[in-house]
């Protein structure tokens, strides 16, 4: 006796975490089940496949009804269809943009275009994520990516705003174009590049005006997805540091003398500061030309990074150094930039 | 009488892409109500527009508010060719009609389409404005109230319990009018919605008249049904039971009695009015400007049977009497004079409740009143009431004794479609009656005439009385009917139980509450109901009676059937549990009478057969009584099928069932005697394991307290049915089984095998859930407030080659098993919970193919406190009992209290009612007579007063004259609050919707209408939307969305007494098309929370009372 129709509809929407999970990762109903039994729901509910199967088709047509309002999380509150609470709206809605890493980090900088969405097969391949999960993913950056590429104000707020979560860290990266999948950079991170793109956001960003930690200051006017090109005009300025030799030897001197005994590289120190103060000085001044901008980060591992690896700085000596480093001079515009470089130096300083 | 309907069209949201080149639409909206039109401007290139309409108004006569709904067409305006419909929105106005119902319908809708789906949102606010607004029940029948729900409705009191109401009207069904060749899906579809849709406003109407014609301002337990009855047309009927409601707590009760244009009504105040010197006071030259002020409006022409004259007469009648009087109410079923079951029935109760009330300690005066009292009670019941009114006038006197007699003869059915009941309402229960009868539906039709299907119930009912009857009962509760039909043949079905009633309810009981009350206190708790109704000398069948096993009194049945919800007070051992019996019987094809012949030769043996498997069912799990017995006979093409649910417990006042026995039929043959002897031993266990689970551990009882059973070798239970074409021909069933200790079941061939084998097969639900099919799980009353309601559907394939009733049979039983099995999955999150009102019904769509329904609601309990009450099951529900008990008392307390704030009107008078509550004053010393005239001046128009007055007058107390000015605080608040249109409120508020009439640890504070809707689905891409599981899962999810949308824009938070009474699904996979026909009902509420509640501190004390279910269970 076959069960041609079989349904379940609740007044509050049921939703299974356990099957949403695997419906996310882009696994089959007969799939979800094969995993569902493995899982020894059998045993501990001491039911059959065939409830199994049932319950699982049963959800799955759930999220295939709501993945539709997920394309537009704010739709998703105010919808009539499925009566879910609250938190249960929050957890769909985050599980459905949460990303892999592996897939992010692969993604990060590149065009979302049609091309790279050809790509994804051998994403899927190198990263282990399933291919129709590696779509939904590339699918949901764009989304978010297109929804808030018109929109003024700060983009942190605005992705919270119509995607309630924090989506900003891919948007800023696409935005900028900065290039992450160089060998030299493989090393990092989606999370450390997600914790730079905060950190710059945070510091740089128009909304980071005025009181630096609070990225929602009223005054944003122009997209936040672009570093405001004002700042990035007067970080010019700054080169005056490495190119006015007294300036650079005042400098020099100054973070030299407050770090002789504390750190362990001292000599090291000593004998790169010139090197390592025009490799962070400049890095900023490039910032204007977009095609400089790319190379970011790349100059951040090339210029500084490997330098101080290579001498075998410990992260606290060059945590020591940049505090120092960027004490030395009294300026908003210097303290400003320098906070975000060292945010972003410290958080990639690793292995 | 004219009313204005005002809609004001705000603005839309989510709208769908009609223009696929610019990506947006170009909206506007159509309102249409009657033949009336308007439409908004066209809100261009968005997907969400804001109209901010005009308010659209429409002058409509009464009966036009009452049968239309407002209709809502939402448009994509095009230049060049025809404007393209998004969908629509039919809202029913009807709970704007009533006094204190919702006042404005404000909110987002789901804008649906019968081809799309839900497209969409609209925000519409709609407001009635009546002629003038203080006139609000001149409408025909607009007053009366309507509620699904099959108990008193928890805010509201009983004053009266009429009885009976019905009434079916006929139309051609638009699917299969010639014009449907013509006209799209799409059209056909929305001619049908918009009938059933005028057809049930009529119908509706209708019985709202029917109501007022008996007095009664409201109607409860309302069931109305549709039967598609194809070619032969569409019928919308309905039941329900009158009654007059008054509203409990300080918000104001509605009355549509008071001063409505309708003859009969107007009397009503003045007739039942044992107190005419309060006239005195009152503005006699207004009231008759008023009730002649607005003529009655055709409908009523032809009932207008009452004379002028009436409304001259009362203010003539005699001075008052100075004691409370019982009056002879026409509806009463229990008058008709030639029922000597009746008249034994009273004496019944006076012998059995006067008896103990010399030993219980009650106050002098109290006892004295109440022997007074039962006097006249016997008088009146046994229909010379009048003789001893003799402190009455006697002009009012007759005329009362030629109502009671014309109205007699209009009621002819002592039904109540009620399954709970006030406390002490049911004295007796004699078992279940039911009626089945098979017919041809005639292709000829009438419209016009439906007598044919007036005829066809009123023969049932006929039977179901005479069934009742001969159960020594005059009356039938928990009643319903229902149909199946298939092809030309349809099978009506009806089924009740029958009972004895106290009278009390079904008159004018309001002053004699208290005494009666008291009466009730004295009679044996818990167990009353169950004792015998009928003579045992001269039973109707063989029973086998015993004393009742908690009082020692009076005779029980070892078995009980009942269709009703397990009274609270009942004393019940353990917990219950949801009994199924499923049956499939292969038919022949056949067509017309060779067809219908066969099913009624059919009909027995399948009666026969359920009622064995309940029976064996019942008592493998170890109790002695079924509750919320529901037996579902369908119909097919080539077999029929059976499905009888119900919920097992064990009744601590019924003897313990004895096991059951099997015997072999060749006992020589020592493998089989083996093998009978390892299914007995199967049987045994699977008892002693239900007992355990169940836990049924009946307190033991020395045999000699017992007393000797009745010599009575025989036992069978209370199922009387019978089936025939003709009503008159009565085939009564030997349904008896076996012996008195042990039930024996003859293994004799392979079918009885399986039919034991199939009895082991039910597997209990997993460990933390319990189900039942009835309102609450006997055994288990610590809910916590979080509920599921759900419906699942299920249809599969009866695919055998050969099909045996037996492979039949085992099918239809794994697939009721595993819909079980995978509910209990499904909600394993809400463990330890219970599935209560577990309802299924069965359809046989085509060939071979079984549609399975169910709509239940998961409720969470309390595990720790659940198993403190396992550790002393019958101390806990007899404590339970006794907390009933005490909610019974305070019952005519609140009414004793009255007396107090009827002194003088005082501006502290609220402070006093809120303090007279608590004290209790003793009945004995009501005063009866008040003086009105202190507060004449304090209203503000003398319809007013009058309104006022009639409602005091009516029950006796000042009480609803000060909660008339005042509506419940939080209720208006909310109600505030909402009518500023919420377009930029985004949140979507919670509705909750549960088939029970009651929520879990929440007091419901208001009724804001019934909710019926009907919808048609229908798709020509059934692969695109998923399959046939897609599009149903979706369909379903879209009603349930439209209820709660319109719920919520009542101004609700819930609907209670949800059911979905029809889902007719049809598929064609070769077209890849289906249709999908789903009806729903329920009644809108709002609940507070009781934690909220106390909160409050305007809420009043008098609001307590209320012996619910709910309410005992949470605050025990």
């Amino acid at each position: 006796m076959s069960s041609d129709l079989d349904v379940f509809v609740g007044n509050t929407t049921l939703i299974d975490e356990e099957v949403y999970r695997l419906w996310l990762d882009g696994h089959s109903v007969a799939e979800a089940v094969a995993r569902r039994l493995r899982g020894g729901v059998l045993e501990r509910e001491g039911t059959s496949v065939a409830v199994l199967q049932s319950d699982t088709r049963d959800h799955y047509r759930t999220f295939q009804m709501l993945e539709r309002l997920l394309h537009a999380p704010p739709r998703l509150l105010q919808q009539l269809l499925f009566q879910i609470p609250p938190e249960r709206q929050a957890l769909l809605v985050q599980r459905y943009y949460a990303f892999d890493e592996a897939l992010a980090r692969e993604l990060l900088g590149k065009k979302l275009s049609k091309g790279t969405k050809k790509e994804l097969d051998e994403v899927s391949a190198r990263t282990g994520v399933g291919i129709r999960s590696c779509r939904r993913q590339f699918d949901n950056f764009k989304r978010v990516f297109k929804a808030v590429e018109e929109l003024r104000g700060p983009l942190a707020e605005n992705i919270q705003q119509l995607f309630l979560l924090d989506y900003a860290a891919i948007v800023f990266f696409a935005n900028s174009r900065f290039e992450t999948g160089k060998r030299r950079l493989q090393f990092l991170s989606f999370a450390d590049f997600a914790a730079c793109a905060q950190s710059m956001m945070g510091h740089w960003s128009q909304g980071a005006l005025g009181e630096p930690p609070d990225p929602r200051a009223p005054e944003a006017a122009e997209p936040d997805g672009d570093l405001p090109k004002s700042f990035l005009q007067d970080l010019k300025e700054l080169k005056v540091l490495v190119a006015d030799k007294d300036l650079l030897d005042q400098h020099k001197s100054l973070v030299c003398s407050a770090l002789r005994g504390k750190i362990s590289v001292y000599n090291e120190l000593e004998a790169n500061f010139k090197a390592l103060s025009r490799a962070l000085v400049n890095v900023g001044g490039k910032l204007t030309h977009a095609r400089d901008v790319r190379d970011f980060f790349v100059d951040l591992v090339e210029k500084v990074i490997e330098p101080c690896r290579s001498d075998k700085w410990s992260p606290g000596d060059l945590r020591l150094f940049l505090t120092h480093y960027t004490a030395a001079r009294h300026q908003a515009l210097w303290e400003r930039y320098m906070a975000a470089i060292t945010a972003c130096l410290l958080r990639m300083y690793h292995d | 009488m004219p009313g204005k309907l005002k809609v004001k069209i705000v603005a839309g949201r989510h709208l769908p892409v009609m223009d696929r080149a610019s990506d947006l639409t170009d909206a506007f909206v159509e309102v249409k109500f009657g033949n009336t039109t308007f439409k908004t401007d066209v809100y261009p290139k968005s997907l969400n527009p804001q109209w901010n309409s005009e308010w659209f108004k429409f002058e409509v006569d009464d009966e036009e508010l009452q049968d239309e709904p407002l209709q809502i067409t939402v448009l994509d305006h095009d230049t060049y060719s025809a404007n393209d419909a998004i969908g629509k929105v039919y809202i029913d106005i009807d709970p704007l009609l009533y006094s204190e119902a919702a006042t404005v319908i404000s909110g987002w809708f789901p804008i649906y389409d019968t081809i799309h789906g839900i497209r969409g949102e609209i925000n519409v606010v709609v407001k009635v404005d009546l002629f003038n607004d203080l006139n609000r029940f001149r409408q025909s029948s607009c007053g009366v109230k309507f509620f699904c729900t099959t108990s008193i409705p928890k805010c509201y009191r009983a004053v009266i319990i009429h009885g009976f109401v019905e009434e079916l009207v006929v139309n051609e069904d638009p699917e299969y009018q010639w014009i449907d060749r013509i006209r799209t899906p799409r059209a056909s579809n929305e001619a049908r919605q918009r009938l059933i849709s005028l057809m049930s406003g009529e119908l509706q109407r209708k019985i709202g008249l029917k109501v007022l014609e008996m007095r009664g301002n409201a109607v409860v337990g309302y069931l109305q049904c549709f039967d598609l009855e194809g070619e032969s047309g569409l019928v919308v009927r309905a039941i329900g039971t009158a009654c007059t409601l008054d509203k409990l707590s300080n918000t104001s009760a509605f009355l549509p009695a008071c001063n409505s244009p309708s003859k009969e009504m107007k009397e009503i105040p003045f007739n039942e009015d044992p107190n005419p010197n309060t006239y005195s006071s009152g503005p006699s030259t207004p009231l008759k400007n008023q009730t002649y002020s607005f003529s009655p409006s055709k409908s009523y022409s032809r009932q207008s049977s009452s004379s002028d004259t009436d409304l001259s007469l009362t203010p003539k009648t005699a001075p008052s009497p100075q004691r409370p009087r019982i009056f002879l109410f026409p509806s009463s079923p229990t008058l008709s004079c030639d029922s000597p079951h009746l008249k034994k029935s009273c004496l019944l109760l006076l012998g059995s409740s006067i008896k103990p009330l010399h030993s219980s300690h009650v106050s002098p005066v109290v006892l004295r009143k109440s022997v007074s009292f039962t006097e006249e009670l016997l008088l009146a019941a046994s229909g010379m009431g009048s003789g001893s009114a003799g402190k009455e006038g006697g002009p009012f006197k007759t005329l009362l004794r030629q109502q009671t007699q014309s109205a007699l003869e209009q009621r002819e059915f002592p039904f109540f479609t009620l399954t709970t009941f006030p406390p002490g309402f049911l004295v007796h229960v004699g078992g279940v009656v039911s009626a089945r009868s098979v017919k041809l539906l005639d292709r000829i039709h009438n419209p016009d005439e439906p007598e044919t299907r007036d005829a066809w119930w009123a023969e049932i009912r006929q039977e179901i009385k005479s069934h009742a009857k001969a159960l020594g009962c005059h009356a039938v509760v928990g009643y319903s009917e229902s149909t199946s039909i298939c092809e030309e043949v349809c099978i009506l079905s009806a089924s009740g139980t029958a009972a004895v009633l106290n009278p009390r309810f079904l008159q004018d009981g309001t002053m004699e509450g208290c005494l009666e009350q008291r009466i009730e206190e004295a009679s044996p708790p818990g167990c009353g109901f169950c004792h015998i109704p009928y003579d045992e000398l001269n039973m109707p069948f063989p029973a086998h009676l015993t004393y009742c096993y908690n009082c020692r009194k009076q005779k029980v049945p070892d078995v009980l059937f009942t269709t009703i919800d397990l009274p609270v007070e009942a004393i019940v051992v353990g917990k219950g549990c949801l009994i199924q019996a499923r049956l499939c019987r292969l038919k022949k094809k056949a067509q017309a009478e060779a067809n219908a012949t066969s099913i009624s030769n059919l009909l027995p043996f399948m009666e026969y057969e359920v009622h064995t498997q309940l029976m064996n069912k019942l008592k493998l799990r170890g109790m002695n009584a079924l509750f919320g017995l529901r037996i579902q006979i369908t119909v097919g093409e080539n077999m029929l099928m059976g499905l009888a649910s119900a919920t097992g417990v064990y009744l601590a006042a019924l003897p313990t069932p004895g096991g059951i026995q099997i015997a072999g039929k060749t006992p020589n043959d020592a493998t089989y005697d083996q093998h009978i002897s390892h299914m007995q031993k199967k049987i045994n266990d699977t008892i002693a394991k239900n007992k355990e689970l169940y836990e049924i551990n009946p307190p033991e009882l020395p045999e000699e307290i017992i007393g000797s059973p009745i010599p009575e070798p025989r036992q069978r239970s209370r199922l009387l049915r019978s089936q025939s074409e003709s009503s008159d021909e009565v085939t009564e069933l030997d349904l008896s089984h076996g012996k008195k200790d042990a039930f024996v079941l003859e293994i004799d061939d392979t079918d009885a095998m399986e039919d034991v084998h199939s009895l082991l097969t039910d597997v209990p639900p997993p460990s933390g859930f319990y189900s039942c099919n009835t309102e609450i799980m006997p055994g288990i009353n610590n809910w916590t407030p979080e509920i599921q309601m759900f419906t699942a559907v299920r249809v599969s394939r009866l695919s055998t080659i050969n099909p045996t009733n037996q492979t039949l049979n085992k099918n239809f039983n794994d697939l009721c098993e595993n819909l079980l099995k995978s509910l209990y999955f499904k909600l394993r999150s809400m463990v330890p919970c219970c599935l209560c009102h577990v309802n299924f019904t069965v359809a046989l769509p085509e060939d071979e193919l079984v549609q399975i329904a169910v709509t239940a609601v998961a409720i969470t309990y309390d595990k720790n406190q659940a198993l403190q009450a396992n550790k002393a099951p019958t101390e806990k529900s007899q404590q339970r009992a006794s907390t009933d008990n005490e909610e019974q008392l305070q019952f005519p307390l609140e009414l004793c209290s009255d007396p107090l704030s009827s002194q003088p009107f005082s501006p502290a008078k609220e402070v006093l009612e809120g303090a007279s509550s608590h004290t209790g004053i003793p009945a004995a010393q009501r005063a009866t007579s008040v003086d009105y005239s202190s507060f004449a001046d304090r209203c503000n128009s003398w319809i007013e007063l009058i309104k006022l007055k009639a409602q005091t007058i009516r029950r006796g107390s000042i009480k609803t004259t000060t909660s008339l000015e005042k509506a419940s605080p939080l209720a208006e608040g909310y109600l505030r609050h909402r009518s500023v249109p919420s377009c930029t409120n985004s949140t979507v508020s919670v509705v909750k919707m549960t088939p029970l009439s009651f929520l879990p640890g929440a007091k419901i504070t208001k009724y804001l209408g019934i909710i019926n809707m009907f919808f048609i689905r229908e798709t020509t891409s059934l692969r695109e939307e998923g399959g046939v599981s897609g599009f149903l899962h979706a369909f379903i999810a879209e009603v349930f969305a439209m209820v709660r949308a319109h719920v919520a824009a009542l101004g609700g938070n819930a609907v209670v007494s949800y059911i979905m009474k029809q889902c007719v699904f049809m598929e064609n996979p070769n077209k890849n098309q289906a249709q999908c026909l789903i009806n729903v009902s329920g009644d809108a509420v709002i609940f507070v929370r009781e934690s909220e509640l106390e909160m409050l501190p305007v809420q009043p004390s008098t609001a307590a009372p209320q012996p619910t279910s709910s309410a005992g269970d949470v605050t025990t």
